[in-house]
């Protein structure tokens, strides 16, 4: 490897430091971020004994520079030496870990972490492990909040006699001064929990889940309820009843709405870890209480889960729960005073269909479904509209088609063009779902409308809607029903208008094929070319070369050639432009 | 004068009356927070809260107190332990959610507060032992809850409507009782100890991220009495506000309350005693400095500005390290922020002493350059304004020497170059003003600018081609070593 033959000569260090203390913040960056060219130049051995110990030392800088710094760090084992020296990188990461600003030391923390793994199981206790320890003890609150995300890479690989001073540091943190410390450890909680023998589990981290839980801090508490869900998945069956249940209950009652929010959004996680028992006895009844919460926020998050909870429900007496318990607060949901909480149930609601049947869903969530698609927020219609496939598989969508219509109508002609923009990514589904003759007796003029908008945006998702249409429904059935239209706008006075047929004819050429595209669409495009708007011919340039390659080469040299031709000697400028890049494209030249 | 008296209650209803339905009036969010009308989810969902938060009471039925006699109709024997029941009384709490509940007894409780709040300012002698405990439990019965969500994610303190607060009309007057408890005369902190104890403190200082103004200005005045009566609970208030700062600061960058708990620092710092201990010295430095790199400085900057100052004025030899932190913290891309720094700055040069300023001036007068000539005419225009403050005049002056040299290419550029016509006229005067104090150094300056400027781009062009031989050597190692194992970036 690069070692004594490096050109030492060739860049003494003192340069490359002098780089890296430039009076420019930002080329002390770029040189800080091109590290690794520098080290690369000096070689392992000076990487070691000259760079490093400057890092080290020189660490007061601005945190732009120093985040990169971090980064580098923790690639730069074989820059040293390889695993045998990793070691020599931990002074300089150890005093990043320290800094004040978080995005610094968590990256100084990830590159330890990273590093940790390509120590031996020797060097970790002799280098590794001390550091962790100094951290831990550290006196202002930032390097113990480091230690914290680093317990949980050296428990598995160090002796027993390591591992009790590590089992005994993490709990000191857990219940340590700052508010700040503890909020990391009890992030870190879970993660330490997995690494630890389950009889240490049983033991620690049971009693500090439950410390932290009752925290005087909500910030503090709600970590605490993540933790909790990995600490289920490792206990026995057996042992949840008494070791967290009581805690997590505790949780899903705390009277700050920020834990209960966080028991809401970790609800299926939550299911998953305490198995089918626990679930029908306790979780069961909190899901509800947290469906019928106080805050809108909880009740939000609950609402999302509520497909997730249902179908992970045992299967044996899910149809019961959910008919008794949980529909009941479903159908409350629905008219919830808060628009968040009603789109988020809108947004899952449709997936119940599928896990409750056919009758079910048409007797009991039927009517709430049409209840959500008369809603008087926007977005709890489209949520509606937009999992209409759930029902479909199940009762068909005609039993909603009645209901659907007056409110996609609604939304196509919302005054938010955002929503006419989100029921329009829909119109591909929906006219699958529906079939083509509903289509076109109902929706086709919906979505011609849309090319005649006042907002481009929407002018240019009609456009692309035409073309799934086409793809779904056929050549065919565009040539009967909407290119007749399409072309009849090439005639229109809005200049704005008669671009649109041309931006169709980009969309539907390929769609449509090669005799549709030549019969009827390159006339009409060749005809433009004599329009008085320049942004029009200029289009028409672009559209050629767009339909170009659908075209066959005896009508592209003699329909397309000469139009190009004269496009190609317009007085705008753009018109040339595009008219010459279309040529060359198409190679006509 | 009993007469006189009602009247001035009377008043005294009407105008909090007026408050609440001015408010409610003109800040439309909250309009719809206070309605009551056809939201019913919303009022059953508030009893749901009622029940799980143990802090409000079932109110499946309607609230019923037994009517009390005015405190003016007792004896003054029977006065202390009806005052009592009085206190007792208002821990009932009521639901302000819902309008058109409980009318009468929640009048009824605004009352008695009302005659509460002038029965402790006027009155002698009824403050015996048990009182204490009754009265804290109260307060900690109305104030203490756990503040809702924030309507919008994106709450902008400058630019959004805060949510007022629906129980302010009983909140206010149980706030203006404990504050007139605290500063009644036969307070005694030595007994009160007892009820008002660290975990009440820490639940005070949590309020103060309400988001409405009128409970935190309350809540100002009630944590100074405090800071001012218990000197047990001082150093205990002091690092608690340094971790709602440092969790604002490194962790949410949001808390209400960060101005109101800066002025109270501020006549804190006022008092500490010389010379200052390394607590307070870490404090300045490694969480007051901090505080400028949060988003919504513009909200507390003044408060802030004065805490530094007041350390400065207590020790001057502090000055280095909070210059050297504001450079470090100096916005980079933020203009706003910019003018605000350059503000600060000038107050601390204000009080800055000689010694000190000789300390720290290079680093100093090398932002200042780069400040002058920013393209940004506001901050340039701050910038500039240093040269009409005599005091700083005078510091440049006496370091002409070192300053000169330092601003005069920066100067001398944008004097032809800058956008505004305005700045360059006050480039222009400045350039002037150098030129009076110290010619022959202008001269040398002005007749050198040229030869500098090219060694600059020699030098330039020098770390270029280094950098390009160090890539090529990359290379080529990369090559030779193609099993990948260098990572290069």
């Amino acid at each position: 490897m690069a070692g004594a033959d490096s050109d030492d000569s060739l860049y003494p260090i003192a340069v490359l430091i002098d780089e890296l203390r430039n009076e420019d913040v930002q080329l002390r960056l770029n040189s800080i971020k091109k590290l690794s060219t520098i080290a690369l130049a000096l070689g392992v051995e000076r990487t070691r004994t000259e760079l490093l110990p400057f890092l080290t030392d020189t660490i007061y800088d601005e945190d732009e520079v120093l985040l990169a710094l971090a980064e580098q760090l923790g690639n730069f084992t074989m820059l040293v030496g390889g695993p045998e020296y990793v070691h020599c990188l931990l002074p300089p990461l150890e005093s990043l870990a320290t800094v004040e600003e978080t995005v610094v030391r968590d990256k100084a923390v990830e590159s330890l972490r990273k590093i940790s793994h390509e120590h031996s199981p020797v060097d970790l206790e002799v280098h590794f492990e001390p550091l962790v320890k100094r951290l831990a003890s550290g006196d202002w609150f930032t390097s113990r909040t480091s230690a914290c995300g680093l317990f949980s890479v050296c428990y598995p690989r160090v002796s027993s006699t390591v591992k009790a001073e590590i089992r005994q540091h993490f709990r000191t943190l857990c219940s340590d001064d700052t508010p700040m410390v503890r909020r990391a450890a009890a992030s870190k909680l879970g993660e330490f929990a997995k690494v630890l023998e389950l009889e240490y589990v049983k033991s620690d981290i049971i009693s500090l889940f439950t410390a932290l839980a009752s925290d005087e801090q909500d910030s503090v508490r709600l970590l605490a309820v993540e933790a909790g869900v990995s600490i289920a998945t490792l206990l026995p069956q057996e042992d949840l009843e008494a070791l967290v249940m009581p805690t997590l209950r505790q949780a899903a009652e705390d009277k700050s709405w920020r834990v209960r929010y966080m028991v809401a959004d970790k609800f299926s996680d939550l299911q998953k870890a305490v198995g089918p028992e626990i679930t029908k006895n306790d979780l069961v009844p909190a899901f509800q209480n947290l469906l019928k919460d106080c805050e809108a926020e909880v009740r939000a998050a609950a609402a999302n889960k509520v497909k997730e909870f249902c179908e992970n429900l045992p299967e044996d007496s899910r149809e019961t729960i959910i008919m008794t318990h949980i529909l009941p607060c479903v159908k409350e949901l629905v008219s919830d005073t808060n628009q968040h909480v009603k789109s988020a149930l809108a947004s899952v609601i449709m997936g119940l269909s599928t896990i409750l049947g056919k009758d079910n869903t048409i007797e009991h969530l039927l009517p709430l479904f049409l209840a959500q698609l008369k809603d008087e927020c926007p977005e709890v219609r489209l949520n509606i509209i937009s999992n209409l496939d759930c029902v479909n598989e199940v009762i068909g969508i005609r039993q909603l088609s009645q209901s659907l219509l007056p409110a996609i109508v609604e939304l196509a002609e919302d005054a938010k063009w955002r929503v006419r923009l989100a029921i329009i990514e829909y119109m591909p589904l929906l006219a699958g779902q529906l079939g083509v003759e509903f289509f076109d007796e109902k929706l086709n003029s919906l979505c011609m409308a849309w090319l005649v908008d006042h907002v481009y945006a929407i002018r240019e998702a009609a456009t692309c809607n035409l073309m799934k249409l086409v793809e779904k429904f056929g050549a065919e059935w565009a040539q009967n029903t909407i290119v007749p239209k399409v072309l009849g706008m090439a005639n229109d006075p809005n200049y704005l208008h008669r671009m649109t047929t041309l931006f169709c004819i980009n969309a539907l050429s390929e769609a449509c094929g090669q005799e549709i595209t030549t019969k009827h669409m390159l006339p009409v495009v060749l005809k433009m070319s004599n329009d008085q708007v320049a942004n029009v011919r200029f289009n028409v340039a672009k559209s050629l070369q767009k339909i170009g390659p659908v075209l066959d080469s005896n009508c592209l040299q003699t329909e397309v050639k000469p139009v190009l031709e004269k496009l190609a000697s317009d007085l705008d400028i753009d018109v040339k432009y595009f008219a010459q890049e279309a040529i060359s494209v198409l190679a006509l030249a | 004068m009993n007469g006189d008296f009602n009247a001035a209650v009377a008043t005294g209803r009407e105008a909090q009356h007026h408050m609440a339905m001015s408010s409610a009036a003109t800040t439309p969010p909250s309009v719809d927070k206070v309605d009551g009308f056809s939201r019913k989810s919303v009022r059953k969902a508030r009893q749901k809260r009622a029940q799980s938060s143990s802090q409000f009471r079932s109110q499946d039925k309607p609230i019923e107190l037994v009517q009390l006699p005015l405190l003016k109709d007792v004896s003054a024997q029977e006065q202390p332990e009806l005052f009592l029941k009085k206190v007792q009384q208002c821990c009932t709490l009521f639901d302000f959610m819902d309008t058109l509940s409980d009318l009468k007894m929640k009048e009824y409780k605004r009352s008695t507060l009302n005659e509460l709040v002038d029965y402790v300012t006027v009155s002698r002698g009824y403050l015996t032992e048990q009182t204490y405990p009754e009265v804290v439990k109260m307060v900690s019965y109305n104030i203490f809850r756990t503040l809702p969500p924030s309507d919008s994610n994106e709450f902008d303190p400058e630019e959004d409507e805060p949510t007022l607060e629906a129980s302010w009309p009983h909140l206010q007057l149980v706030y203006e009782f404990f504050i007139r408890f605290l500063e009644s005369q036969e307070f005694q902190p030595s007994i009160a100890k007892k009820y008002i104890d660290q975990k009440f403190v820490l639940q005070l200082l949590e309020l103060f991220d309400s988001e409405d103004p009128r409970e935190r200005d309350c809540l100002k005045t009630v944590l100074h009495r405090i800071y001012g009566k218990f000197l047990g609970l001082r150093a205990f208030i002091r690092k608690q506000i340094n971790n709602i700062f440092l969790c604002f600061v490194y962790e949410t960058e949001h808390f209400n309350g960060v101005a109101e708990l800066l002025e109270i620092l501020g006549s804190i710092i006022n008092g500490f005693a010389l010379p200052l201990k390394a607590e307070h010295k870490q404090f300045l430095v490694k969480v007051l400095l901090p505080l400028h790199t949060v988003r919504s400085l513009s909200l507390f900057h003044a408060q802030l500005a004065y805490c530094i100052v007041q350390f400065l004025e207590k020790d001057p030899t502090l000055t280095e390290p909070v210059i050297r932190g504001l450079l470090k913290f100096w916005p980079k891309t933020c203009s706003q922020k910019e003018v605000m720094f350059l503000g600060e700055l000038e107050e601390i040069l204000d009080v800055i002493e000689p010694t000190q300023f000789v300390k720290i001036q290079e680093p100093l007068f090398k932002l200042i350059a780069r400040c002058v000539s920013s393209p940004h005419f506001q901050v340039a225009e701050r910038a500039l304004y240093y040269w009409n403050n005599e005091y700083i005049m005078s510091l440049i002056e006496e370091n002409s020497s070192v300053i000169l040299p330092i601003m005069f290419a920066s100067l001398y550029r944008i004097s032809k170059e800058h956008w505004n016509p305005a700045i360059s006229a006050l480039i222009y005067n400045v350039l002037k003003a150098f030129m009076e104090m110290n010619s022959a150094l202008f001269d040398e300056l002005a007749a050198s600018y040229k030869s500098d400027r090219q060694r600059e781009r020699k030098k330039d062009k020098e770390r270029e081609d280094l950098w390009r031989k160090l890539e090529e050597l990359e290379l080529r190692r990369g090559i030779q070593n193609s099993d990948g194992v260098i990572p290069t970036y």
